[in-house]
């Protein structure tokens, strides 16, 4: 229980100062949590709280999902999509001109360099609100022919209140793909932001007020997932749930939304594999795997994890792997210089987590290239929660580093003859998040996309998303897409009119 | 023969010429008779610069209010089409213009919407002033421009072509390609918003544009080029000429280097665009001509809300409308309780100075419009239909007609036949459904159809079966961006808005890759 004040005055390691909303967002105003809870935040670059934010409990969802049905039912079902589109549009603008305080904000709180990270992360954020600004007065139904005695139409309502829960390795990006299509549907949502990245959300919630959003239309909350989290996709006037995140929270999350039978759309994990032909272009193949597992430091649920190479170039794929990385990857402060392409873990608890996995690997025999360790042997980022850019290899498929998501810089490295091989090894994981291939051949390519189980391939690149093209995955990584039009459709529910014309009995 | 007419109407210049070697500035101040002041361009708009007509040739635009010169603007002939083709031609093959992230192409849209909106009191009153209409009409004609720029804008990275599943032996797909270059040509009854239906798909699907005005109202588009360029688009994407249909239009319709002409005015005109197209180089064609739509009010409507949508059906911007209710059809019952009330709801019309803020119907656009108005005047009483009200004009200084209604009127008749594009309706009475769908449907146009009934099978019934393009139920003009608009019939080909328009501005390729 503490009081905390309406906003922390923050300066950060630019120079930039400013003041740093502590409340639950609800109504368009910021509140403190009933039972004045709070959660710390750190900043993992050198393990030193930032500051404190209310955390929401569960009268706390209670009251914003309330807020969220009130707006629903009295304005925003009311708003026209062009209206919905403009404040979109609005929204959108004013986060590009706040681009290098929301980039500062996010660079401190998750550990993303600044120039090479965080700042192009506003720029998706800015983007997708843009893009689904303009799908809100194109979302129609249909005509359909059946006979002379009946007109028959489709609408494509919105649900009502939608709980949105997003995780902590791209803030902001997370927050516009989760909002942009649930707002230009017509819905109204209470979002959770991850505990480990609370401020950024919170400081764009001025900018939701300044574009003229109606109060209780987005309600953004601080909270713990198994708190507010859990609150969220049992509550009863929560329509539908969307969660990004880990395959075993998503499972709970499933089995929670069944309480009100709340659609569920979940983005989950992922152990996606990268295969590189004998024929690929071996220095592009090089430079996107790279980008692939060591963007982000890894904390990306598309990335390469597991890179499948053929035979013949193998150990040179290898070598060249680590050159890119020294020459390329460079680890620092995420203030540090322009440079700097890799930062800390989000947490102390990831870093953990990924140097046990480490750990594990070489106990089961899997043979490290280059990497491996905490960063320790320089003082300043010993202090932060930095990992090594690592590349094991001679991995196999019995292997935990084989089959675990680590969220982290490591590579697997497995080396294939044929083809088959190749499709068999890609297939062989719970997880069917994404994939990608490197080759010349446009039929092998295609042959061979076919043939992977993935929600998204990529040819002739790695991690290569964009907004408007459909994102999720198949089997363990997750249920239905975001992104594109299809993430439109997931939050809209279609209801079939029948207007009898002259049927009589 | 349009030119021909203007030279010979009386005009009264009353501003002082500000060139003295017959040469025109490209820019003029203008004081609108509200009080604004600003800079008119004159030249026409090519490669996002204003430039003199090569020949140097120049025309009068009146304000139809007070048949007073406003100013002149160059006039293009042949050579400036081709000048501005060239450029077009060049942004399209030579810049990334259509290859690019049609994000960009979007964004520069929202541009172009925001800054239509910050000028919306110098535009709507240039509108007003060229245009002749009701202010506060014009002021509802820049909202909507802006709400279209905006909708399209949306569209831009939103044009999918389908993958093809034909099995696993080949990878089909097909892409939704923009044509080229894009000649249009707009009507002077709506300027702004005309510019506005034709600019926004187009360049939204990455195609550049050479559109001419019409020659009674070419000062907005103008006005609004600045706004283009501040907008961000590059140059060569939006071309505009302004000239006379004989010249620029007939360069454009036949031009080869043109892929694509669009055309909103008369069937007539659209008959020989049309022709134009075919003998040149077959460039595609879509046309949104004329019409005499039937406005149906059923003895079970509410008769208030009917007599006041069959009053803006046709006096909104007197009448000069494509889709202007112009033919009345009332349900006998009622007809003559609805004819009382039409006829005092159309005498209470106010018609005057479009910058008083309470008129609602300014003025006629132009002498020719008034001269053809008024001589289907004469027709109907020669043929013998029943003055209502009106069916004279109102003083002598200005191109301002009468609201009119003729009754007993036989269907045959010329005034029920043809389109007079003024305030200048017919009204009869009918029996059942079956017989006014026919009356209705009795007409090679097909443009709109309005149904005022409070029943709502006989409005889905009657809705299905008349041959127009939009049926409206309750209502009248009643346009949004997302609703398809076009014609049926000798209405037109093609529809413009909705998800419809971008058809009009796009080609398919489809590719199809052996994979086993």
């Amino acid at each position: 229980m503490t009081e905390l004040p309406e906003f922390h005055e923050l300066t950060l390691p630019n120079g930039f100062s400013y003041k740093q909303p502590t409340g639950l967002f609800i109504n368009n105003k910021f509140v403190p949590s009933i039972k004045k809870e709070t959660i710390d935040t750190i900043d993992p670059s050198n393990g030193e709280k930032i500051c404190s934010v209310y955390a929401a409990s569960e009268e706390d969802v209670d009251v914003a999902v309330k807020a969220a049905k009130d707006a629903f039912k009295t304005t925003w079902r009311h708003t026209s999509g062009s209206d919905r589109g403009r404040l979109l549009v609005k929204l959108s603008e004013l986060c590009e001109r706040d681009t290098d305080k929301l980039a500062a904000i996010e660079a401190i709180d998750s550990g993303k360099p600044f120039e090479q990270n965080a700042k192009g992360d506003i720029g998706e954020l800015y983007n997708v609100l843009r893009y689904y600004g303009g799908w809100a007065d194109k979302v129609h139904g249909q005509t359909i022919p059946v006979d002379d005695n009946k007109l028959a139409y489709t609408v494509h309502e919105p649900y009502g209140v939608c709980g949105q829960i997003i995780p902590w390795n791209y803030p902001l990006c997370m927050l516009s793909w989760k909002i942009g299509p649930a707002l230009a549907a017509g819905n109204t949502i209470v979002l959770k932001s991850a505990e480990q990245t609370p401020l950024s959300a919170l400081y764009l919630c001025n900018l939701v007020v300044e574009a003229g959003f109606p109060a209780g239309v987005v309600n953004i909350i601080s909270g713990l997932g198994p708190v507010a989290g859990s609150a969220l996709s049992t509550h009863p006037l929560v329509s539908k749930i969307a969660f990004t995140g880990s395959t075993a929270v998503g499972q709970i999350i499933q089995k929670a939304a069944s309480s009100n039978m709340k659609a569920v759309t979940l983005e989950t994990g992922g152990k996606s594999p990268l295969v590189i032909f004998e024929d690929a272009n071996l220095e592009q193949a090089v430079k996107w795997a790279a980008f692939g597992i060591f963007f982000n430091s890894g904390q990306v649920c598309t990335s390469n994890s597991r890179v499948l190479i053929q035979e013949p170039i193998y150990m040179k794929f290898i070598e060249k792997l680590k050159e890119c990385i020294d020459s390329d990857y460079k680890q620092g402060l995420p203030f540090g210089d322009d440079t700097v392409m890799v930062g800390p873990q989000v947490s102390k608890q990831q870093q953990d987590r990924i140097l046990k996995y480490i750990e594990i690997g070489k106990k089961e025999g899997a043979k490290v290239f280059t990497g491996g360790y905490k960063v320790t042997d320089d003082e300043v980022l010993a202090k932060g929660y930095f990992v090594k850019p690592t590349i094991f290899y001679d991995v196999t498929p019995e292997m935990t580093i084989f089959k675990e998501e680590i969220f982290g810089p490591v590579v697997s490295c497995i080396p294939f003859k044929t083809e088959e091989e190749a499709i068999e090894l890609a297939n062989d994981t719970l997880y069917g998040l994404a994939a990608a291939l490197f080759s010349k051949d446009i039929t092998r390519a295609h042959k061979v996309a076919r043939e992977l189980e993935a929600g998204m391939v990529w040819i002739n690149s790695s991690n290569d998303s964009d907004f408007r093209v459909p994102f999720g995955g198949v089997k363990m990584s997750g249920i239905g897409r975001e992104l594109g039009e299809y993430g439109l459709t997931n939050y809209t529910q279609t209801k079939a009119y029948h207007v009898n014309l002259g049927l009589k009995l | 023969m349009l030119r021909t007419s203007i030279c010979l109407k009386k005009s009264i210049p009353s501003l002082v010429r500000f060139y003295s070697t017959n040469k025109l500035p490209l820019s003029v101040p203008i004081t609108l008779p509200n009080g604004i002041k600003y800079d008119q361009p004159t030249g026409l708009f090519i490669n996002n610069e204003f430039v003199p007509s090569r020949q140097g040739k120049t025309f009068e635009v009146i304000s139809p209010s007070t048949e007073e010169e406003i100013t002149h603007v160059y006039e293009a002939r042949e050579d400036d089409v081709n000048i501005a083709v060239e450029a077009a031609t060049h942004a399209f093959e030579n810049t990334d213009w259509a290859t690019q992230d049609p994000a960009i192409r979007g964004k520069l849209l929202y541009n172009l919407a925001e800054l239509v909106e910050e000028h919306q009191d110098v535009l709507a009153s240039i509108e007003s002033l060229d245009n002749g209409k009701a202010l506060q009409l014009a002021k509802g004609d820049v909202g909507l421009v802006a709400a279209y720029i905006r909708s399209c804008a949306g569209w831009a990275d939103k044009v999918y072509g389908k993958l093809i599943e034909t099995g696993s032996t080949h990878f089909s797909y097909s892409r939704r390609e923009p044509l080229g270059v894009c000649g249009q040509i707009i009507p002077w009854n709506f300027p702004l918003l005309m510019w506005s239906w034709k600019i926004a798909p187009a360049l939204a699907t990455g195609n550049t544009c050479v559109l001419k005005t019409a020659e009674s109202t070419p000062l907005s588009a103008l006005y609004a080029s600045k706004l283009v360029k501040e907008a961000g688009f590059p140059r060569g994407v939006l071309n505009i000429v302004s000239g006379f249909g004989g010249t620029v239009g007939a360069a454009i319709a036949s031009h080869p280097k043109i892929k694509k002409v669009a055309f909103t005015g008369s069937t007539r005109t659209g008959r020989t665009i049309m022709k134009a197209a075919a003998e040149s180089n077959l460039k595609k064609i879509t046309l949104e001509l004329g019409g005499k739509s039937p406005n149906i009010v059923f003895a079970d409507a509410d008769i208030n809300k009917a007599v006041q949508n069959i009053i803006l059906g046709i006096y909104y911007n007197s009448g000069e409308v494509c889709c202007a209710g112009s033919r009345i059809y009332v349900q006998e019952s009622i007809y003559d309780k609805v004819l009382e009330a039409f006829k005092t709801q159309a005498e209470a019309v106010k018609v005057g100075d479009p910058f008083d803020l309470e008129t609602f119907q300014g003025a006629q656009t132009s002498q020719q419009q008034l001269d053809k108005i008024l001589s289907y005047i004469d027709i109907g009483k020669e043929e013998g239909a029943k003055v209502v009200t009106g069916g004279s004009r109102i003083g002598d200084k200005g191109y301002f007609i009468k609201p009119t209604i003729f009754a007993d009127v036989k269907e045959d008749m010329r005034i029920v036949k043809e389109e007079i594009f003024g305030p200048v309706v017919t009204i009869t009475k009918f029996k059942d459904v079956d017989e006014v769908i026919k009356l209705a449907n009795d007409s090679e146009y097909g443009l709109a159809a309005g149904i005022h009934t409070s029943d709502i099978n006989k409005a889905i019934d009657v809705s299905h079966k008349i041959k127009a393009g939009t049926v409206w139920v309750n209502t009248y003009n009643d346009f949004h961006s997302q609703v398809p608009f076009g014609g049926f019939g000798q209405s037109g080909i093609g529809r413009e808005m909705g998800a419809e328009a971008l058809d009009n501005y796009t080609q398919i390729k489809a590719v199809r890759i052996k994979i086993y």
